[in-house]
């Protein structure tokens, strides 16, 4: 089982905040699921490689080109705050 | 000719336009006007879309999909059309570009006639998890149309489009087509870009058609897949798509794994799935049992694999540079976290955590990595069974369209929905769901899946048996 400890410290890493009445149920759903996806656990895979991708490729590198990008108003036109031509967010210390 | 128009499909469609027999604007009008009506029904609609077209756009004249218009879901990014992935943390964005594949249709001819419904970040089975609230099954509107692309599949089943794009992360084009009783298809990984379409998990997602037949899957398809120099997984497919037109199934041989047509599969979509089974070996195809022995193992794999990738991916919404955020914030932190709170639902937060939790020290290797070996295992089962078999066939979905609300409050019989469709996705091979008959009423679907790259043979089986099959999707039109 998963503790209300775990949750809260998974959450901070997860940079989510949890409401009082989310952290027991997420609890119980998050031990729920883990206790059944760890079944995988139970197969002998030590000699088999990882696929972290199905597509085998390397070196799929583009011709250093210069193109246009999306010009600075468009980028800032879809944020929330901006300022002085930036995103503007709270400062990182109150 | 307006009830008549209806039952054209795209393909046909597209030759009437090209015809001359009717215009991509009338064409356009009588979807524009289905499609708005469902949208101000509100709750005593389908609920199938997120935004609805005011005029037709115009479309490249002789271009060879003729102007017939798509329905688009949400997740593809659409420049200047709302696209929030059915997720509260997106609200009001309006995307600066619009996604390569929704680009490419577009210059082939296909018109954006509507945005659709969608679980929150294609993290669903039922279309319940939105923003926006839950797409209802035209065939019972007290069912859910299957998820995540449930709008797309709701709205073509209903003839509200005459054919829609989807995406497939782990069943989410093929489990709703089953549920609503239409075709549709997850290409080879890496065939379709996925460029412009917000993410879940990227070594999983694809684009692919959601269709009333096989021959407009094939056709919609035919103008998607392209090498796409801004994804970097992008590949340039060995051959050309060629259109079906096989009538017979000689010389196909067909393998039915015992793994994924056994125990969990409801007995009338199994005994459906059996008489299709039965139909093809009368179209000559040979039917013999393969062994996918790690099957079983998909979805616990899959249920590590995406949210892991999920919880990088939704880093991303934090309030700063689109989308919602949180009033009042103390500091930045602060921000984040309240916004994150505030812009994700209940399944989004959990996907986020056990993705979190998989990723963290200590855990990486025995469930992330672990999971990442079952998946090479998977791949190698596949690649056995196609060294005996040209086609594997299962069921697409272990049931018929459920009730709504009926799985929402247990997300392991939520997943379930998936252990068909998982192993096929962590494969990266194409699979295609078709409708192969009823169970009480409702749809059942049939999963063809093949190798990588063989969505001719594939596409070309699938057609064989809807012709044999006689599917009649009439009874979802509204």
């Amino acid at each position: 089982m998963i503790s209300r400890e775990e949750v809260l410290h998974v959450a901070r890493l997860a940079r989510l905040e949890l409401a009082e009445d989310e952290i027991e149920p997420m609890a119980r759903e998050l031990s729920a699921i883990i206790d059944n996806v760890a079944r995988i656990k139970e197969l002998d895979l030590e000699d088999v490689p990882p696929t972290s991708h199905v597509v085998e490729m390397t070196g799929s590198l583009r011709e250093d080109v210069v193109v246009p990008c999306l010009p600075r108003e468009v980028a800032l036109s879809q944020a929330p705050a901006v300022g002085e031509g930036g995103f503007l967010v709270p400062s990182p210390q109150a | 000719m307006s009830s008549g128009l209806l039952e054209l499909s795209a393909s046909a469609a597209v030759a009437a336009v090209a015809a001359g027999e009717v215009s991509a604007a009338e064409l356009f009008e009588l979807y524009r006007a289905r499609a708005s009506a469902d949208r101000e029904a509100g709750e005593q609609g389908l609920g199938c879309f997120t935004w609805v077209a005011d005029e037709a756009p115009e479309a490249a004249p002789g271009s060879p999909l003729g102007g017939v218009p798509l329905a688009v879901k949400d997740l593809f990014c659409t420049e200047n059309v709302p696209s929030q992935s059915g997720s509260r943390i997106l609200e009001g964005y309006l995307p600066p570009y619009t996604a390569t594949v929704v680009a490419r249709l577009g210059r082939a001819g296909t018109t954006l006639l509507a945005k659709t419904n969608q679980d929150e970040f294609a993290m669903g089975s039922s279309t319940e998890n939105s923003a926006f609230g839950p797409t209802l099954n035209p065939w019972d509107r007290s069912r859910v149309p299957g998820g995540s692309s449930g709008g797309s599949a709701a709205a073509v089943a209903a003839g509200l489009a005459p054919w829609a794009l989807g995406t497939d992360t782990g069943g989410s084009i093929r489990q709703p087509a089953a549920l609503c009783g239409i075709v549709g298809l997850k290409p080879t990984y890496g065939t379709v870009s996925r460029y412009g379409m917000i993410a879940f998990a990227s070594s999983l997602d694809q684009a692919g058609p959601m269709t009333r037949d096989v021959a407009d899957a094939a056709l919609l398809l035919s103008h998607m897949v392209a090498h796409d120099p801004r994804d970097a997984t992008s590949l340039q497919a060995p051959s050309e798509l060629q259109l079906p037109s096989a009538e017979r199934l000689d010389g196909v041989v067909l393998g039915v794994p015992g793994e994924l047509t056994g125990e969990g599969i409801e007995a009338g979509v199994l005994e459906s799935f059996n008489a299709a089974v039965a139909r093809a070996e009368e179209l000559g195809a040979g039917v013999r049992e393969v062994h996918l022995p790690h099957a079983p193992h998909a979805l616990s794999a899959y249920y590590v694999l995406a949210p892991a990738e999920a919880s990088s991916n939704l880093a991303r919404y934090d309030g700063v540079r689109y989308g919602l955020r949180a009033e009042g914030a103390e500091d930045l932190l602060d921000m984040y976290t309240r916004t994150r709170h505030d812009g994700f639902g209940a399944e989004v937060k959990r996907r986020i955590m056990l993705g979190t939790y998989a990723l963290s020290s200590g855990y990486y290797d025995a469930y992330y990595g672990h999971a990442q070996r079952v998946r090479t295992k998977i791949s190698e089962d596949f690649a056995s069974a196609f060294e005996e078999v040209d086609l594997i066939a299962t069921p697409t979905a272990p049931s018929v369209a459920f009730g709504l609300g009926e799985k929402t409050g247990d997300p392991l019989a939520m997943y379930l929905n998936d252990y068909c469709t998982v192993p096929m996705s962590l494969a990266g091979i194409p699979a295609i769901s078709i409708p192969c008959g009823l169970s009480d009423g409702l749809p059942v679907g049939l999963q063809l899946a093949g190798p990588a790259f063989s969505e001719t043979r594939l596409l070309d089986a699938a057609h064989a048996l809807e012709l044999a099959l006689e599917f009649d999707g009439g009874p979802a039109r509204v």
